[in-house]
């Protein structure tokens, strides 16, 4: 049995909400009685996941967002607000992943890419939910951060990068905001059955065998496993923990 | 039902502080508790305060240094309860603090003896029946001085880095037998018998240190690790294994 939360009141945002572990994270704010705000890129997949949790019987707002465009963000926090008055917690989820490739070979372009999805778009998120959030004087942020934050992995400097920044911006944005009633924590997905694997899959043939390489428990993940960590560090149970990147792994990085 | 309804789960050093919280969440989550110290008043204090309030507890005196004595604690927990789902090795203690090499080497081993070997002890005969069984939860207690040097502190430092080294490398030998092995760093936790030690009885001068260290701008309370701890045993952590956490109030931020 897992442990249940009442989130009711309270308004959580989730971006890359339309599916894996976004989807899964925002079904488990709304069934804890929390109103939603699903942002995607996607438009048509965040529709069919918005329907999803509206026919669920969920108080749902779905914001078409790309993340590393920051007006776009913060219009996204605008609605959010305007919608449902507050905002009390989000999991800056949206990611994306590039082709592995050598570092003396990657381009700019995917470099950029992935840092103005993964990183930038996290920073424009949290910026714009701490100005609301510092109004309030409450709020847990939750920024996703990956494996790729805590450890290297050949052909993904770029991605792993990206994810090391996020951890950076998380610790220190965690010690500004601690004393003002803010929990700023990231999350630090290992290999979870989610699209992004799927893709890597499509890209790599031999991708499974890197994926089950050094995985101690001898699974993947699911997205579920990685809602739990998140609605646990915005609950109240998590009051004393802050700035920290928890592994949601198998024990991947305990090596 | 509740979330630990049914399970039998263990607590050292449950005497007080941060165990006896840790013992009281979980008795109040529905698990059969017992609770384990090497003080036998506080530990019969405890176990009445938990009775009382209606918890399912059982009471073993015992020494975290002492494999016989360790070895006994766990065989009474499979005894009476048939199983063993979930333990905290919080057993510990803390030194007054001096430079290195003003440090006894007593109180070194001591320190090494309760805080790295106990928790070595407790483990070995809690992985052997959680094995048996093909399934728990195992949580150490480690501290924010598990992952960062303070001063005065060397000896305590390094038992309590070398708790997250068992724990990791341990997490890594049963992560495949479903038996989840992670630790908890608390930061500075008030209203504890550590906390007295420390601060000299809570001088105020020392807390007011403490607090200016904590980003959050307090000390933490004990049933804030209970908290973790619960959540770290319960089925929402399944993919967290080999972890250590810091609740610490953003100190190792």
């Amino acid at each position: 049995m897992n442990p249940t939360y009442d989130f009711s009141g309270q308004v959580a945002l989730v971006t890359g909400a339309s599916s894996g572990m976004g989807l899964a994270t925002a079904e488990a704010f709304a069934a804890s009685g929390a109103a939603v705000v699903l942002a995607d890129i996607n438009e048509k997949a965040l529709q069919a996941a918005a329907e999803k949790l509206t026919s669920a019987g969920r108080k749902v707002l779905s914001v078409v967002c790309d993340v590393s465009n920051e007006a776009q963000v913060a219009n996204m926090i605008e609605r959010a607000v305007a919608h449902f008055g507050r905002l009390d917690m989000a999991f800056n989820n949206a990611g994306i992943q590039v082709p592995p490739s050598d570092a003396a070979d990657e381009t700019a372009e995917n470099f950029d890419l992935v840092n103005g999805v993964n990183l930038r778009g996290v920073w424009a998120c949290m910026k714009h939910e701490l100005q609301q959030m510092r109004t309030q004087g409450s709020g847990a942020i939750v920024n996703c951060s990956s494996l790729g934050g805590l450890v290297g992995l050949p052909s993904r400097a770029a991605y792993h990068a990206s994810k090391h920044g996020v951890i950076g911006l998380t610790r220190s944005a965690a010690m500004e905001y601690a004393p003002r009633g803010i929990r700023i924590n990231a999350i630090c997905p290992g290999k979870i059955n989610t699209p992004m694997v799927s893709d890597m899959l499509a890209m790599q043939a031999d991708a499974m065998k890197e994926i089950m390489r050094d995985q101690p428990i001898g699974r993947l993940g699911e997205s579920g496993e990685i809602a739990a960590a998140v609605l646990w560090l915005c609950s109240p149970g998590a009051s004393f923990v802050l700035g920290i990147a928890l592994p949601v792994d198998g024990g991947f990085t305990a090596h | 039902m509740k979330l630990f309804e049914g399970k039998a789960v263990l607590v050292t050093g449950a005497g007080g502080g941060i165990g006896l919280a840790t013992a009281s969440a979980f008795g109040q989550a529905g698990a059969s508790v017992t609770l384990a110290d090497n003080n036998a008043a506080l530990l019969e204090t405890a176990a009445d305060g938990l009775r009382s309030a209606g918890h399912q507890v059982s009471a073993v005196e015992c020494d975290v240094t002492d494999r016989g004595q360790v070895e006994a604690m766990v065989e009474q927990v499979v005894k009476t309860y048939g199983r063993l789902d979930a333990a905290f090795n919080n057993a510990g203690v803390n030194c007054d603090g001096a430079p290195m090499a003003e440090t006894d080497d007593d109180e070194f081993d001591n320190i090494i003896d309760v805080n790295l070997r106990g928790v070595w002890n407790c483990m070995k005969a809690e992985l052997r029946q959680m094995t048996a069984q093909g399934s728990g939860a195992i949580v150490n207690c480690s501290s924010i001085g598990g992952m960062r040097g303070s001063k005065g502190r060397a000896a305590y430092s390094a038992s309590k880095f070398g708790v997250i080294g068992l724990t990791r490398a341990s997490a890594l030998d049963y992560a495949g037998q479903d038996i989840r092995i992670n630790a908890v760093c608390p930061g500075i936790i008030g209203n504890t018998p550590m906390a007295m030690r420390v601060t000299k009885n809570n001088n105020p001068d020392i807390i007011k240190a403490f607090v200016a260290a904590e980003p959050i701008g307090r000390l933490g309370e004990p049933e804030e690790i209970a908290a973790a701890v619960l959540w770290l045993c319960s089925p929402a952590a399944s993919f967290v294994v080999g972890h250590a956490m810091a609740i610490d109030g953003g100190i190792l931020a």
